[in-house]
C-alpha cells in the first residue's frame, strides 16, 4: 500500500481487491451505499466503531486501513504551512484538500519532506565548512604556500639585482612550496568533492546510522549470524569502515548494545517466545530473565520480512536528547522540540520503573499507541558522580477502540491542535488558524 | 636609515626569506623568530621599530602575542603589522580590538608589505 493512501481509499482499494460490490459491503456495515461511497472518497471522515465494522466486513485488522498513514501526511502538509506562515496556506482546510487531492497531497508533503533534509544537509555542511579541522588546516595551507609564491616570484620578476645564490635559494623555495600547493590543493579538493560520495556525507551522524539500519529494517543480521562468536567486534569494525570517525563513534555505540541484545536474547527463541505471548514484554522479560529495558530494545529489532508487528524505537539520553528514533506508521518524533508527553520523557522522572500507557494523538484519524517505557542508569550510581542514564520506548500501534484511558500527547507543539495543553512550549500554527 | 630595525615573527621559512629579503634590499635590518611561546623575550631582546606578526604561530597565537605588548608600557604603542590567512572580518576586529597597526591578509604584494612598513615605521 502506497505511503500517504487515504482511509477511504484503503477502504475502495480493499473491497475491490475482494470483488464486494459497494452496496454489499455498505449492508454489512450497517451504512447507506451513498455514505460508503462518500467515504471512499475521502469525502467523509471515518473512525471508531464504523472502522472497526468495515474492517470486520472485509476480514481485516482495523490498522491496516487506518494505521497512521494518512496522519503522516497531514502533519507533513502542517508542518509545510508552518514553515512558510507568509504563504497563506489555509491549514484548518488540509484534511479537505488531503481528501480531495491525495496525490496533490502526497506530493507537496513529501517535497516538503525533501526541502526539510536539504535543509538540515546544508546546515550540516555549513557547519563542516565552518568548524571543520581538516578544511581549516587545507585552506590554511594553501594559502601560506601561495603567499610564499608569490613573494618570491615577485622578486625573482622585479628584475633587481639579485645575486646567484639568492637566486638559487629563491628557485628552490619556489619548487618547494609549489609541490606543497599541490598536496594542499589535492587535498582540499578531495575534502570538498562530495559529488562521487554517498549521500552520508552531509548528513548527521545519527542520520546516517538511522538511515542504514531504515535500510535493512532495523534488523543488523550479520550481528544476528554471529551471536555465538567470541568477538563482535570484528563485525562491527566492518560495519562501520569506511564512515567518517564521529559517525563510527555513533555506530559503534549502537552496534555493541544491539550485540549485547542479541547474545543475551537468541533470534530464534526470541521470536518464537515473543509470538507466543503476543508480544508482551513483561511476560518476555519473565519468561526469559533478561532486563526488560533489553527486551524492549530487541523487540524492534526483529526481522522485517517476518510476519512480526511493526514495533517503534524511540532512544534518548538524560537530558531528552534523541539518539535514536525508529519510526513506524503515524509515530514518528522529531530529533528536538518532541512533545514531552511522551513515556519516553515520563520515565526520566522514574528511573527503574517501567511504564506502560496508551498514547493518543490528535486529529481526526485518532491514532492510539501502545507504549512501553523504562530508564535505566547506564552505570552503577554512585555519590561521587552524576548519574549516566538512558531512556527506552518500544512504541506499538493501538487499536482504535482499546479500552485502556489513553495520555492525550502530540508529535511537536507546532501542528499540535490541543487547546489548553500545559505542556505547549510554542504557538501551533493550527491553533492560530482556529483563534 | 641604518637602524631601523624589523622585527619578522613567523613560522614559514620560505616567507620569512622572501619578506627578509625585500627589506633588507630596503635598507631595514631585520631580525626573525618563529616561536609564539619566546616572541616577547625576542621582542625585549631585539627591541624593533616594528614588528611584522604572523596569526598562527607554534607555541602562541599572535593575538596572545599582541595583547602582551599592549599591556606592556614599553611595547604599547610599538607598531604591528598583522599577517594572517584568515581574512574575516572577525578576525580583523579582533586584531582591531586588541590594538594592532595595522591588518594584512596573505597573500600579499611584496610592493604593499614594503610600503606598510615605511608607513608604520614613520619613515
Amino acid at each position: 500500500m502506497p505511503q500517504g493512501q487515504l482511509t477511504g481509499t484503503r477502504i475502495r482499494d480493499r473491497r475491490l481487491d475482494q470483488g464486494i460490490r459497494q452496496v454489499d459491503l455498505a449492508l454489512t456495515a450497517g451504512i447507506s451505499p451513498s455514505y460508503l461511497n462518500l467515504i471512499e472518497h475521502n469525502r467523509r471522515r471515518i473512525g471508531g466503531k464504523l472502522i472497526n465494522d468495515i474492517s470486520r466486513a472485509l476480514g481485516l485488522d482495523p490498522a491496516l486501513l487506518t494505521d497512521g498513514a494518512e496522519s503522516e501526511v497531514l502533519d507533513r502538509l502542517r508542518n509545510a504551512a508552518a514553515d512558510n506562515p507568509d504563504a497563506g496556506a489555509e491549514v484548518a482546510r488540509t484534511e479537505d484538500l488531503a481528501g480531495r487531492f491525495p496525490g496533490w497531497a502526497a506530493l507537496l508533503a513529501a517535497q516538503h519532506q525533501k526541502i526539510a533534509a536539504l535543509h538540515a544537509r546544508v546546515e550540516n555542511l555549513t557547519d563542516r565548512l565552518t568548524h571543520d579541522p581538516q578544511l581549516a588546516t587545507s585552506l590554511h595551507d594553501v594559502i601560506t604556500s601561495v603567499t610564499a609564491i608569490r613573494a618570491t616570484s615577485s622578486i625573482l620578476a622585479d628584475g633587481g639585482d639579485i645575486d646567484a645564490d639568492w637566486q638559487r635559494r629563491f628557485h628552490r623555495n619556489i619548487y618547494e612550496d609549489s609541490q606543497r600547493l599541490a598536496e594542499s590543493s589535492r587535498a582540499l579538493v578531495g575534502f570538498l568533492d562530495l559529488s562521487g560520495k554517498d549521500s552520508d556525507a552531509l548528513r548527521s551522524p545519527q542520520e546516517q546510522l538511522e538511515a542504514w539500519l531504515d535500510g535493512q529494517g532495523f534488523h543488523v543480521a550479520a550481528l544476528e549470524d554471529c551471536a555465538d562468536c567470541a568477538d563482535g567486534e570484528i563485525v562491527i569494525d566492518g560495519l562501520v569502515k569506511g564512515r567518517d570517525a564521529a559517525t563510527v563513534f555513533v555506530m559503534r555505540g549502537y552496534l555493541r548494545g544491539y550485540y549485547a541484545d542479541a547474545l543475551a536474547l537468541p533470534l530464534d527463541d526470541f521470536c518464537r517466545m515473543a509470538r507466543d505471548c503476543a508480544y508482551d514484554p513483561a511476560q518476555l522479560a519473565d519468561q526469559t530473565g533478561v532486563p526488560l529495558v533489553q527486551v524492549l530494545r530487541r523487540l524492534a529489532t526483529l526481522p522485517p520480512e517476518q510476519d512480526h508487528p511493526h514495533m517503534g524505537l524511540a532512544l534518548a539520553d538524560g537530558a531528552g536528547v534523541m539518539r535514536l528514533i525508529k519510526p513506524i506508521a503515524g509515530f514518528t518524533l522529531p530529533r528536538g522540540g518532541a512533545c514531552p508527553l511522551w513515556p519516553l520523557f515520563h520515565a526520566l522522572l522514574q528511573i527503574g520503573q517501567p511504564l506502560r500507557q496508551i498514547v493518543d494523538l490528535p486529529g481526526p484519524e485518532a491514532l492510539r499507541f501502545e507504549c512501553f517505557a523504562l530508564a535505566c542508569h547506564l552505570r552503577p550510581p554512585g555519590f561521587d558522580r552524576p548519574p549516566l542514564v538512558e531512556t527506552v520506548m518500544l512504541v506499538r500501534a493501538a487499536l482504535p477502540d482499546a479500552a485502556a484511558k489513553g495520555i492525550p500527547a502530540g508529535i511537536t507543539c507546532r501542528i499540535c491542535q490541543r487547546e489548553g495543553c500545559a505542556a505547549r512550549r510554542s504557538a501551533s500554527i493550527l491553533s492560530e488558524v482556529g483563534g | 636609515m641604518t637602524g631601523k630595525q624589523v622585527l619578522l615573527i613567523e613560522d614559514e621559512p620560505n616567507i620569512i626569506e622572501a619578506i627578509r629579503f625585500i627589506l633588507s634590499r630596503d635598507g631595514w635590518a631585520v631580525a626573525t623568530h618563529s616561536d609564539g611561546t619566546t616572541a616577547l623575550e625576542k621582542v625585549r631582546a631585539v627591541a624593533p621599530n616594528l614588528i611584522i606578526l604572523d596569526v598562527m604561530l607554534p607555541g602562541r597565537s599572535g593575538y596572545d602575542i599582541l595583547r602582551d605588548l599592549r599591556d606592556d608600557a614599553a611595547t604599547k604603542s610599538l607598531p604591528v603589522m598583522m599577517l594572517t590567512a584568515r581574512g574575516q572580518s572577525k578576525d580583523r576586529e579582533l586584531a582591531e580590538r586588541l590594538g594592532v597597526t595595522h591588518f594584512m591578509t596573505k597573500p600579499f604584494s611584496n610592493a604593499e608589505v614594503l610600503e606598510n612598513v615605511r608607513t608604520l615605521a614613520g619613515w
